[in-house]
């Protein structure tokens, strides 16, 4: 009997040999599949229930999303200090919605599952403590982002405010009116998180678009500063001459372009054409100048650039095509199909304040482990590589932009501050003369030593309708923002 | 096969020298020593994940497991001194880690619960308790048969209660008998059990013995067809009637993986006892046909067939592969070395600490975890079958053979079904999952395991010498050494 009993014996080291393949085929070679597969809930838990990492203001380490221990499934409440004013900031984090904004692209490393953190991780785990994630250190300054979100919100504004460093690039500050509320929508209750995406989503007003980066709008007589860039690099000086006609006609067409109210410039150089923003001036010098060349210098400012992050994607500002001279004559001005993002018109002004080179825009200061050491912090670099203009042109055109700033109203106006600016009042939608239009400004200060550099965007002239223009809705929030920035520092 | 016949002729065993088998109860010991420190390591390691600080639970649960196997040390010390070292402390670390599994499903439903504000059931401290009353079960075959061979006399009596046990939950009204569909049950004011676990056991001691018996009946040569030798239309009633009984089972209670197991286990012991693999192809073409049957008659059986071929494309179909695929999920996740004892989300899957836990653990001990497990268990049958193979006479030989069988059968259907080689059919995990029937039976399944491997072992009284008679070679078939072939005169009477 003891054949048959053996032949058992080796039956039954195949039946445990067979789940022992088989285990090895679920375990091993389909368990990539089986552990990502959008069913499996283990995952996803695993990453909420993990002690997210903070974002961080660049100034006293200000924490803009925090965690709080919650005595749920998912153990951590993410918060948001603020949540309204650094929503385009820090995005939001949802358990329902997926994450977007700095929570989406910096996830990896918040959750902690980026490799940068891994030794870091071990080491937790051999002290038997959970895996935290890395925290995120920005270059926003609350005092900037506040006074800048408080201007635009105390007069109930729609629009954008960028704030740059302009030697290096870091973001001090961007708004996005009106915003929405990222607390509600990191909410651990389905029910919240619905009814806030809902209210959100449905909303006209479209709280939440990222306006300083993922929207583009005309950007009117701010486009001067690159025209003038560009003529400036072409062998202009601020001297040469320009027309001073109240208007002229688009070549090859009958329509005539005339400059704001109508008037004749009050003078006749391109010092005043951009002090007094002569439209017809710089619709003839960007004729003159040529598709090209216009194309070039913008280019060099960053306009046209499709794979700009900060880390979050911009998307990319552009020209239009240009394609007759009448539309080179309306592009010179910022108008016609020349469309940039609040975060570009910024980098305009940025760009003249730092001796004509862009510095790349970067929202992170630097990745920090969750014991708060440092991991890897970013240097600033230069966002083209290509000088916009030439450090003396840029000189010449920081004088031009002081004295458009002697000549722009509005409030908020500060001797002291030193501001060098362009304002723009753009035209916009099908029937522009009875559109309010958008209301620019972008500025820099000091301008003996540049420290900020802003762009503000109010859409459809704020609370002035048509009467709006970049001096009167636009300026004042731009001069807030900048006394923030120096009377800080 | 009466005592006195079965011990003059220990001596003549050459190849098996009548030396004092060491009795290694030394090895024993230590090796429990060490599934304790296994256990208790598994158990830290939950409460440090879980709970981020170690309770006086620990201890509670450290001891409780020390104290139970300590006293089934001891128990067979004294009562089977001299069974096989190794079987004892294979039972006690499955069952060990399966209290630990348990326990820890347990936190993670306590956590659910009290965030649902629901009641908290804790299955840890009963599963304690059910390991109690097997190990008093246990102690209690132990002495109760001190050789395993006067469970013949009552064969036919265990063949009667089995087939009533197993019987009786399909005969039952639903109410009494009827758990998530499974007509397995006996409902009993206080507790329940699945008299199933029971009766396999009873109907295997009957099953060895009537086939001891009955033995030369199988043997004889019916029509050679092809060159096979057919077996007589009259013997198939044995297995004609284990064919339908399982049927039944499928039938009446619903209950796929116990009337495979059954099924399994007759073939099985049908085989040893004759020798004659032409059982097993009739068996499993009886099964084939069962199968196709059973398929076509009823949409359980094509709704477990479908779960199984493809349990992502049956996720969301309710009674669909949504468990099968949440197991597979938690495998996945694993992967090789796993997320850690209690690092896991293990209660994800619907019976986690049952029919699933192997699940849990090949999350949570990965890949490597389950492979050790599933080596434990080799081990355990095949110690199990070594004292089979070791043991003299023939019925010991069946039984033994049969038990291990079962052990491994037992895990093939389950884990099986669980990772999907095979359609799921839900059966416990011997000493893994949660369950007192089953831990009470299959502790008596080793109770009579180490009552065969210790009468395999153990010293014959000192035979007195007296002149070979018969030829020494006719009678050294039930050792060590391989017949050239099933000759008529190689099996002991």
């Amino acid at each position: 009997m003891n054949t048959p009993l053996r032949k058992v014996g080796v039956a039954m080291l195949v039946m445990v040999t067979l789940l022992l393949v088989n285990a090895t085929y679920i375990q091993v070679v389909k368990a990539d599949d089986y552990r990502t597969d959008g069913r499996n809930s283990r995952v996803l838990l695993d990453e909420y229930s993990r002690e997210r990492g903070k974002i961080v203001a660049e100034e006293a380490g200000q924490v803009l999303a925090g965690v709080e221990p919650t005595d749920d499934r998912l153990q951590y409440q993410r918060t948001y200090s603020n949540g309204p004013m650094y929503a385009p900031v820090t995005g939001y984090y949802s358990v329902r919605y997926g994450a977007d904004g700095l929570e989406g692209n910096m996830d990896e490393f918040l959750n902690g599952s980026d490799p940068r953190l891994f030794v870091r991780r071990l080491s937790d785990m051999i002290t038997g403590r959970d895996p935290r994630g890395g925290n995120v250190r920005l270059t926003v300054r609350p005092s900037v982002q506040e006074a800048a979100y408080r201007a635009m919100t105390d007069r109930g504004y729609t629009g954008s405010v960028v704030a740059l460093d302009p030697k290096t690039g870091d973001i001090l500050a961007m708004v996005s009116t009106p915003s929405y509320d990222p607390n509600r929508l990191a909410s651990h209750s389905s029910e919240e998180q619905q009814a806030a995406w809902e209210q959100y989503t449905e909303n006209e007003a479209n709280p939440m678009l990222n306006r300083a980066i993922r929207e583009t709008y005309p950007p009117g007589s701010t486009f001067k500063i690159v025209t003038t860039a560009a003529a400036l690099e072409n062998g202009a000086t601020p001297d040469t001459k320009v027309t001073s006609a109240a208007n002229v006609t688009l070549p090859g067409t009958s329509t005539t372009l005339e400059n704001f109210g109508g008037q004749t410039c009050p003078g006749s150089t391109l010092k005043d054409a951009l002090a007094y923003s002569c439209n017809t001036a710089y619709a003839e010098l960007a004729g003159n100048l040529g598709a090209e060349k216009l194309r070039e210098t913008a280019a060099d400012f960053g306009i046209g650039m499709s794979d700009l992050e900060i880390p979050m994607s911009v998307v990319p500002s552009s020209l239009g095509d240009l394609e007759s001279e009448a539309a080179l004559y309306q592009s010179g001005i910022g108008q016609r199909d020349v469309r940039l993002t609040p975060m570009q018109d910024a980098l305009l002004s940025a760009t003249v304040a730092n001796g004509g080179v862009a510095m790349k825009p970067q929202l992170v200061r630097a990745l920090l482990a969750p014991d708060l050491s440092t991991i890897e912090e970013f240097a600033p670099e230069e966002l083209t590589g290509e000088a916009a203009m030439s450090a003396a042109n840029a000189e010449a055109l920081k004088d031009m932009m002081i004295a458009s700033e002697e000549n722009t109203s509005g409030g908020g106006k500060d001797p002291s501050l030193n501001i060098a600016s362009k304002t723009g009042t753009a035209e916009h939608g099908s029937d522009p003369k009875a559109t309010p239009p958008h209301a620019w400004y972008t500025a820099f200060a000091p301008h003996d030593d540049p420290r900020i550099a802003v762009a503000v965007i109010v859409q459809s002239g704020g609370d002035r309708g048509l009467a709006a223009t970049g001096g009167s809705v636009a300026a004042e929030i731009g001069r807030t923002t900048i006394a923030a920035a120096l009377g800080g520092g | 096969m009466s005592q006195p016949g079965a011990g003059s002729r220990a001596a003549q065993y050459a190849t098996n020298p009548p030396r004092e088998m060491p009795k290694r109860s030394g090895t024993e010991l230590a090796l429990l020593a060490f599934a304790a420190f296994i256990v208790t390591s598994a158990f830290v390691l939950v409460q440090a994940n879980q709970e981020q600080e170690l309770s006086w639970d620990v201890v509670w649960y450290g001891l409780a497991y020390l104290a139970i196997f300590a006293v089934a040390h001891l128990a067979v010390r004294r009562w089977a001194p001299y069974a096989d070292p190794l079987i004892l402390p294979c039972v006690a670390l499955l069952n060990g880690i399966g209290l630990v599994m348990i326990y820890r499903i347990d936190m993670a439903q306590a956590e659910r619960a009290i965030s649902l504000s629901q009641e908290v059931t804790e299955n840890a401290p009963r599963q304690v308790l059910f390991t109690v009353l097997a190990l008093a079960l246990f102690l209690a075959v132990l002495i109760v048969v001190p050789d395993h061979r006067t469970l013949t006399r009552y064969a036919y009596t265990f063949g009667l209660v089995g087939i009533v046990a197993l019987a009786l939950p399909a005969l039952l009204p639903s109410s009494l008998s009827e758990v998530n569909g499974a007509k397995v049950w006996l409902k009993l004011p206080g507790f329940s059990i699945q008299p199933g676990e029971f009766a396999k056991i009873l109907l295997m001691i009957f099953f060895a013995s009537f086939l001891v018996a009955k033995r030369d009946l199988f043997m004889a040569a019916g029509k050679r067809v092809l060159g096979v030798e057919l077996p007589r239309a009259r013997d198939l009633g044995p297995i004609l009637i284990a064919a339908v009984a399982c049927l039944g089972i499928l039938v009446f209670e619903k209950d796929l993986g116990t009337a495979l197991l059954f099924f399994g286990i007759v073939l099985v012991m049908l085989y040893v006892a004759t020798e004659r693999i032409i059982w097993v192809v009739v068996g499993l073409g009886l099964f084939l046909g069962g199968a196709l049957i059973a398929y076509q008659l009823f949409t359980h059986v094509q709704q477990r067939v479908a779960n199984w071929i493809d349990p992502l494309a049956t996720y969301d179909d309710p009674g669909g592969g949504y468990q099968i695929a949440q197991g597979l999920f938690g495998l996945g996740t694993g992967g090789v070395f796993g997320t850690g004892l209690g690092a896991g989300r293990p209660e994800t899957v619907p019976e986690a600490n049952t029919d699933f836990i192997t699940a849990a653990l090949g999350e949570e001990l990965g890949f490597v975890g389950l492979a050790a497990l599933l080596m434990i268990y080799l081990l355990l049958a095949m110690r199990g079958m070594r004292g089979a193979l070791a043991v003299r006479d023939t019925f010991g030989k069946l039984l033994g053979g049969g038990l291990s069988f079962t052990i491994i059968m037992q895990v093939f259907v389950i884990v099986g079904g669980v990772t999907k080689l095979i359609p799921m059919t839900g059966i416990t995990t011997p000493f893994l999952s949660y369950g007192g029937s089953s831990l009470l039976a299959n502790y008596i399944l080793v109770a009579l395991l180490l009552r065969i491997s210790d009468a395999a072992r153990r010293p014959q009284p000192a035979a007195k010498p007296r002149p070979q008679a018969q030829a020494p070679l006719a009678e050294a078939h039930t050792v060590m050494v391989q017949r050239p072939q099933p000759a008529e005169g190689g099996r002991t009477e």
